[in-house]
């Protein structure tokens, strides 16, 4: 009953998102408030059909209804209760429930945060986010329904790909979803301002929050899909340019190019029509990572069942949504009233403009590998892989240039600046940068082949010492008295301090990257009860191995002793898991971090009596990652929460400065 | 001219779609052969005990059939009903290349399933000759004509179907 | 049938083998040459993963690679003629970093003559944004000055 209550409610959402597409459209057209004024009831209305459909499913996943198909698919009785609703989005058809759950979220969001939108724009920027929800809830309803029925029923479900059930897996596509919907609404802005035929400032500071939102959840979403990689896979590695990593990546890379030059637009009244098309283009990535993933097209250890007919779908709806704005774009763009704003080379515009070329460039370079099999393929060329090493090897050295300019953008200023003056300013960070090049060099023996490696690092100190000093400028840290800092500290707007932390954790994750991937260190080997192995350093003692059980599987699990210089640093306990349903076996690694690495253990099947394969690493700096990956969202959070991009900030600003009461709260 | 600058999105988006739309028509996991119409592997494989062994010589002077199995794979045993049927028939004699097994496993799997297999020779791992035949997987099968050329690669199991109108046509003008 | 077929598509391609990648006794005892084997297994493709390097995968098949491509270190072949070995029984396919040639021109080039693309425009348009509103007859260095003040001040 509740199923059939679920389907019709997201039939319902369907007419809604109808009436919300084109009502509000018509309305903006004709001037008519009253039908403008449609779009947010609509969307408020749509939102809570949706829900009421996301949580119809999670009933019957959460009580196991084995009538439902999609339960009988993706769970079974000995599935533990966290994973049965996390199972929710764990199928295909769940997914994308998800995924329209969330498109209808923003559509809601953008109704009730934005009251001090213009109307029209409001209208039609409703409309848009409506027709986007249209094409998604009739593909879920047509061909990808989790509302199906079967009978008779069976008495258990296939089980859940045990892959899948790992906390790290369960909570990391939310994430992904909030950051690839939430795109959504900087492309339903962009074309709402191309239909309007005007991109201003204001534009660019309704986009801006959203735009942020989504890229920090993708951030988040992204970090945690490598984190599962890393602690599930079993070899440390975290990152393989697989098409699923590299969908998700695309959108990141144009969403961070977007929300730079959204800066130029609302400062200086520039880069307008740019901007605009890279609003469409980041939604358009996550349309095209929508479609790779669920099409099969290209296959890929995470992506969902192949079904050729959802493919042409998405496909359809990739051409109309993509095709649509580019079409719309190439007849508005040419008259869109060129900004005033005149800028020398040398300028903080002109350092977002590089920025920008250089994740535009690399965001086409992994669209290019990811596509090229496909396209050599297509055009009978035969089967060829392009694999991490293309990626390697072309991609990064293409970015190196950006944390360069990255270093020293923040101190130009706007319009014209003094390039040796800024420069000036970070002499330190250079210096440190080449001791730090200098330093790597000697201590892995001077040898050529890990030359990248100790540039790496040298520009992540670049990166993490220049945006420190940028900082301590702005606090007058270590030159004024530490009061007199921490008052700055605090006046310091809260977008200043997201840069600042995004920076720097960006430098993290360089020196991470590069630190991990040279000095890796590991070991394969059966060891006995009682032995020694000695990693990277540290001594890994297999102290003994005993049986677990788990909710839905059973475990070797072996303790570690790990020692360094005869101190105790880490105890670990990987396991060797065996499920029950399906019977597959899955390895927990053992993680724990240190400053300057990870000790990583995996336990493999017995090698005799008293002997156990074991697979021991010691990871540089991968803690520093998910610190860096932290900074990087907090930076996000930090800049959103900044009352001047808070949405619907205009007015209340005003009203805040007007008080007695200081602004912040 | 400039507004062509501005449409060039959409016709980005258009090729690419066009891509995407032969893409979805080819099975992504299929590799294509690269060894059809080229000599069939070298290859010097004992017998399973009690069958004989399969050697490059063996598929010189008459059409064949190569069919890569194990007793492991379970679609192998969703194939093998129509390689017995084919046996049955006596077109063109079977010879099997038994993929990583122990020989006890693969001589009660025949036992259980029948014996197609006119020679089947065995390459336990690691499988040097089944690399060298360029498999990817069980179930996989070759037809050799009558100078030891490999003619055709079929990847996955042979159906009935896949047996009357493709395999069997090719054989039987090899053997004209 | 749909999910009889996956399962057929699981199980055709051997997983059976436990989770589990390299192996002790497969490693090569000499350091160097197993490095070798390392770097080179990690360019390789695991044909029945799709997405991972035969070092990385616990696949049958991919285990059966990894020996051999010691064994043929082993034997005192160069990484070139291993390579040359296994695309002559697999095609390019099986390589994760794919050749120099006719077919990938665009893919290697192309990163390259987009960044190329993309500086020239972005070029171009700096040229029209630091561009003087005024007509170009020759400044003098007291008009010039006065122009930069001017443009620092905000706007043309």
């Amino acid at each position: 009953m509740i199923t059939e209550i679920g389907h019709f409610a997201l039939i319902l959402a369907l007419a809604v998102a109808v009436v919300q597409a084109i009502v509000p459209l018509i309305g903006a057209s004709r001037g008519d408030v009253a039908w403008m004024r449609v779009g947010g009831t609509a969307a408020t209305v749509q939102f809570l059909l949706i829900f009421i459909a996301f949580l119809a499913l999670m009933h019957a996943q959460v009580t196991l209804d084995f009538s439902v198909l999609n339960v009988v698919q993706n769970s079974h009785t000995h599935k533990p209760m966290l994973y049965r609703i996390t199972g929710v989005w764990g199928s295909h058809e769940g997914s994308l429930l998800l995924w329209v759950t969330i498109l209808s979220l923003f559509g809601m969001a953008v109704a009730v945060f934005g009251r001090n939108l213009p109307p029209g724009l409001k209208a039609r920027t409703l409309s848009v986010q409506a027709m986007v929800g249209v094409g998604f809830l009739t593909f879920c309803l047509l061909a990808s329904n989790p509302f199906l029925r079967v009978n008779p029923a069976p008495i258990n479900g296939d089980g859940l790909n045990p892959l899948l059930q790992d906390p790290g897996l369960a909570f990391h596509p939310p994430f992904l979803y909030l950051g690839y919907v939430g795109l959504s609404v900087a492309f339903s802005f962009a074309v709402a301002a191309l239909i309007e035929g005007k991109v201003d400032a204001a534009w660019a500071r309704w986009v801006r929050p959203w735009t942020l939102a989504a890229w920090t959840f993708l951030t988040i979403g992204i970090a945690g899909g490598a984190w599962w990689a890393y602690y599930t896979l079993g070899w440390g590695g975290w990152w393989f340019w697989d098409p699923t990593e590299n969908a998700s990546f695309m959108p990141w890379l144009i969403a961070t190019a977007l929300l730079h030059s959204a800066i130029v637009v609302e400062k200086r009244d520039s880069m307008k029509g740019w901007t605009v098309l890279l609003a469409i283009i980041a939604f358009g990535f996550s349309l095209l990572g929508t479609f790779l993933v669920r099409s099969g097209v290209l296959t890929s250890v995470h992506s969902f069942a192949v079904d050729p007919k959802r493919g042409v779908y998405i496909l359809g709806l990739l051409v109309a949504y993509l095709g649509g704005a580019f079409a719309l774009y190439g007849i508005r763009a040419p008259s869109l009233r060129l900004g005033n704003g005149l800028f020398s080379p040398i300028s903080r515009e002109g350092g977002l403009l590089l920025n920008n070329v250089l994740m535009a460039t690399g965001a086409a370079t992994v669209m290019l590998g990811t596509l090229y099999p496909l396209i050599v393929q297509a055009v009978g060329g035969g089967k060829i892989s392009v694999g991490p090493p293309f990626f390697d090897s072309v991609f990064v050295p293409l970015m190196m240039p950006m944390l360069l300019v990255l270093g020293v953008g923040p101190l130009l200023s706007w319009k014209r600046a003094d390039l040796g003056a800024a420069l000036g300013r970070v002499k330190l960070a250079a210096v440190i940068a080449i001791a730090t090049v200098i330093i790597t060099w000697f201590a892995q023996g001077g040898s050529l082949r890990l030359w990248w490696a100790a540039g790496g690092m040298g520009l992540a100190a670049w990166l993490a010492i220049a945006s420190f000093l940028e900082l301590a400028e702005r606090l007058r840290l270590f030159r004024a008295p530490l009061a007199e800092s921490w008052r700055r500290a605090i006046r310091l707007p809260r977008s200043a301090w997201g840069m600042s932390l995004a920076h720097g954790g960006l430098a993290l994750v360089v020196a991470a990257m590069f630190g991990s991937t040279a000095w890796q260190s590991q070991s394969v080997q059966n060891q006995k009860i009682g032995q020694t192995v000695t990693v990277g350093g540290y001594g890994f003692t297999l102290k003994g191995i005993r049986n677990v059980k788990g909710p839905n599987y059973s475990a070797q699990q072996a303790t570690f002793v790990v020692t360094q210089d005869g101190r105790q640093v880490a105890v670990l306990h990987p396991q060797q898991r065996h499920f029950v349903m399906p019977p597959v076996p899955t390895t927990d690694a053992a993680i724990q971090g240190t400053v300057f690495g990870d000790v990583y253990a995996v336990l493999g099947g017995p090698a005799g009596p008293d002997s156990w394969v074991t697979r021991i690493y010691f990871n540089p700096l991968m803690p520093w990652m998910w610190v860096g990956a932290g900074m990087l969202a907090l930076g996000g959070f930090a800049s959103l929460s900044d009352r001047r991009h808070r949405v619907g900030a205009p007015k209340r600003a005003r009203a805040a400065a007007t008080a007695a009461h200081p602004a912040g709260a | 001219m400039r507004r062509l600058v501005y449409l060039l999105p959409v016709i980005i988006v258009l090729g690419m779609a066009a891509f995407f739309y032969r893409g979805l028509h080819i099975n992504p996991s299929i590799i294509p052969p690269v060894l059809v119409n080229k000599p069939a592997p070298p290859t010097d494989l004992p017998g399973l005990p009690g069958h004989k062994g399969l050697k490059t010589a063996d598929l010189m002077g008459h059409v064949s059939v190569v069919d890569v199995f194990g007793s492991w794979c379970f679609a192998c045993a969703e194939e093998h009903p129509t390689l017995v049927a084919i046996s049955k028939t006596d077109v063109v004699p079977i010879y099997g290349i038994d993929w990583a097994d122990k020989p006890a496993d693969a001589i009660a799997w025949l036992k259980r399933h029948g014996n197609p297999y006119a020679r089947i020779g065995m390459d336990p791992s690691p499988a040097r000759t089944v690399v060298a035949w360029g498999v990817t997987g069980a179930p996989e099968s070759f037809i050799i004509d009558r100078h030891g050329i490999i003619r055709y690669k079929r990847i996955g199991p042979i159906t009935p179907d896949i047996w009357l109108h493709t395999m069997l046509p090719i054989v039987r003008e090899l053997q004209q | 049938m749909k999910r009889i077929l996956l399962l057929a598509v699981l199980l055709l391609f051997h997983f059976v083998t436990p989770a589990w990648a390299v192996d002790p006794d497969e490693k090569l005892k000499n350091p160097a040459l197993e490095l070798r084997a390392e770097r080179l297994g990690d360019g390789l493709r695991c044909l029945v993963c799709q997405g991972e390097s035969i070092e990385q995968s616990n696949a049958g098949l991919a285990k059966d690679i990894r020996v051999i491509v010691r064994q043929r270190i082993m034997e005192g072949e160069t990484n070139a003629q291993i390579k040359r070995y296994l695309v002559s029984r697999y095609g390019d396919f099986i390589l994760l970093d794919p050749p120099f040639q006719d077919r990938t021109l665009v893919l290697w080039l192309g990163p390259f003559a987009l960044l190329l693309v993309g500086l020239l425009g972005a070029g171009g348009y700096l040229r029209r944004r630091s561009r003087s509103p005024t007509p170009p007859t020759p400044l003098t260095a007291e008009e010039k000055r006065r122009l930069d003040g001017v443009m620092r001040q905000g706007g043309a």
